[in-house]
């Protein structure tokens, strides 16, 4: 044939960032108060070395290397998956007050005494709050939602996230549990076991099954919602499905992680490039190269020399605002536009 | 009319509590080329939404003999292509790749895997619309005529056996205007319902069989160029006369000047 496709699957791409994540979850199992090489760490995992070099490695180390692939893949791929069903570069979870407004369901459970920090009810909450928040997001911003629209409508809604959660805190009768739960805000992956990752896993992986299985409507509304209608996508129950599966993503990742914000704005816009801007095509790159920058971040908070542990979640956001302004910036004449 | 291929019985739509659209009925067979003119907000475009089932509607829809809200999401898209207005692409997609989203209802949801009678379509509607240069261009590198072109070739791969167009011929030069109309002129000649929503009445008189005048919200003309666009239609309705003539054996009515 004449025509071919110049969005061929990206497999190159695929085994790269593929090759990366493993690379940096390795260095992740390496780092810490002890150093480990490589060698040693892939003998610890499979049984070798020595017996406190098993524990280091399988037990305190491995289940932070897992979630934070797990995590920043999750956020990856909902961020792809937001921006693919609103066909908006700037659309992201976190923008959207997704993480915010599940950290305030999760700390309502911990303040109201019904749950511990490691009981099912915490991702739970996270998820039902996070549902709510991106629901009333696209409610706001209606169908043919312009990016004026849906950055106003999200401050709004993580603004009120972030003070229904201050309130809580508030009146809160226990000082020391309001200050643990400040810190768990700022987003962390230390000290997290084998609970942790069972906590969260099963309410990621249905996240992203969901948002994955959704990757070819988001090609078609390329031609904008009423087209991909035409063409026999069902688009209302597209943007419920999408929601569901950010929800169950975000909030189980929040639940375990605290919010870890802008990996979801970050990891579809380094990839669009490359997969040549098709929004499906975006969705597995996203996913490997959200997994790949949180667990570089994961592993600079170990590296970087300072008296008190700096949180992961403070330094996505440190490095994720100045190119979120640099987004806008480039957005500019669509934002001055105004709602389009 | 017996066997139609798309019939609506009086059809009416209200959006945010206007009714735009009020008892329209109508019937057509295949290989027809329809215009569908009327003033600015005569729900031209609503008209052709509701047949399309894009927007929900009173009265009933046949296609084919079926009732339309009868038929899956995928069903329907496979009967109906649909071009909207505009021609908007969210993301710099390439030229072929946008023509193969018209496979989609066919279930070719990966351009890169189409099946060879999916190759095939795509190919013919690029050749129609005479895009085939253009195939690995990105949408966003394109002029508004190329662009249009490319968007009329995503409606012609679907190879459904009804065409809606909303304006298809909007931002075009005089070229591509005739160009698009000869296409979507010839489709009819395959068998092809085709309904074309136009302001240019020029165009419309010369190149549909049957014409449609819609005005606030109603049916108020139908037939060929000669009977729906004659003085009383062109006064009443548009508000204006018209110049006619005859210019190689095909019909020529101008808008000339308001009344």
């Amino acid at each position: 044939m004449v025509s071919q496709s110049a969005t061929k699957p990206a497999y190159a791409t695929t085994a790269g960032l593929v090759v990366l994540v493993v690379f940096l979850a390795l260095v992740s199992l390496g780092t810490g108060p002890v150093r480990l090489s490589p060698a040693i760490v892939i003998d610890a995992l499979f049984g070798g070395g020595s017996a406190a070099q098993q524990i280091i490695i399988r037990e305190i180390r491995l289940p932070r290397a897992i979630l934070a692939s797990a995590i920043g893949a999750v956020l990856g791929l909902s961020g792809a998956a937001l921006q693919g069903l609103l066909r908006n570069p700037l659309a992201s979870p976190s923008l959207f007050g997704a993480p915010q407004s599940a950290a305030f369901g999760a700390v309502l459970m911990i303040a109201l005494g019904w749950a511990d920090v490691r009981s099912y009810a915490l991702p739970v909450a996270g998820i039902v709050m996070a549902f709510v928040s991106v629901f009333v997001l696209l409610s706001i911003a209606g169908r043919n939602a312009g990016l004026l629209l849906l950055i106003l409508a999200g401050l709004a809604i993580s603004s009120l996230a972030g003070a229904a959660t201050a309130l809580t805190m508030n009146l809160s009768p226990n000082p020391f549990a309001s200050l643990e739960i400040a810190f768990w805000l700022l987003g962390s992956l230390e000290d997290r076991s084998f609970r942790h990752v069972m906590l969260a896993m099963p309410f990621i992986v249905a996240g992203a099954v969901l948002l994955w299985s959704q990757r070819s409507a988001f090609r078609a509304l390329s031609l904008g919602e009423e087209t991909a209608q035409s063409l026999g996508i069902d688009v209302t129950r597209v943007r419920l499905l999408v929601i569901t599966g950010v929800a169950l993503g975000v909030g189980g990742a929040v639940a375990v992680s605290g919010t870890i914000g802008f990996i979801g704005l970050v990891a579809p816009h380094l990839m669009r490039p490359v997969v040549g801007y098709d929004p499906a095509r975006l969705l597995l790159p996203s996913a490997l190269t959200g997994a790949a920058l949180l667990t570089a971040a994961d592993i600079a908070v170990r590296i970087i020399p300072s008296n008190t542990d700096i949180k992961v979640g403070v330094l996505t956001s440190i490095i994720g605002v100045p190119f979120f302004l640099y987004l806008i910036v480039r957005e500019r004449r669509a934002l001055a536009g105004g709602v389009e | 009319m017996n066997g139609a291929l798309l019939r609506a019985d009086k059809l009416g739509v209200t959006l945010s509590g206007r009714a735009v659209l009020k008892d329209v009925s109508l019937s057509f067979s295949s290989q027809h080329l329809v215009a569908l003119v009327g003033p600015n907000g005569a729900g031209k475009t609503t008209l052709l939404r509701a047949l399309a089932g894009l927007v929900p509607s009173t009265g009933s829809i046949e296609v084919g003999g079926e009732l339309l809200s009868s038929l899956p999401l995928r069903e329907r898209a496979r009967r109906f292509g649909y071009l909207p207005q505009g021609h908007v692409v969210h993301w710099p997609l390439q030229v072929r790749d946008i023509v193969a989203l018209g496979r989609y209802p066919r279930g070719a949801t990966d351009p890169a895997r189409l099946s060879p009678d999916d190759e095939i379509a795509v190919t013919r509607a690029m050749q129609a619309t005479d895009i085939m240069t253009l195939a690995a261009r990105r949408v966003t590198e394109l002029s508004g005529g190329e662009r249009s072109r490319v968007a009329l070739a995503r409606v012609l791969a679907v190879e459904a056996p009804i065409v809606l167009a909303d304006e298809p011929t909007a931002s075009l030069d005089p070229r591509f205007q005739i160009d698009v109309m000869k296409n979507l002129r010839s489709t009819p000649d395959r068998g092809v319902l085709v309904i074309v929503v136009t302001h240019d009445l020029a165009l419309a008189a010369r190149f549909a069989d049957t014409i449609l005048v819609l005005s606030n919200g109603r049916l108020v003309a139908q037939g060929t160029p000669e009977q729906a666009l004659s003085e009383t239609v062109m006064a009443d309705v548009f508000k204006v006369t018209a110049y006619r003539a005859d210019y190689q054996r095909e019909q020529v009515i101008v808008p000339w000047a308001g009344v």
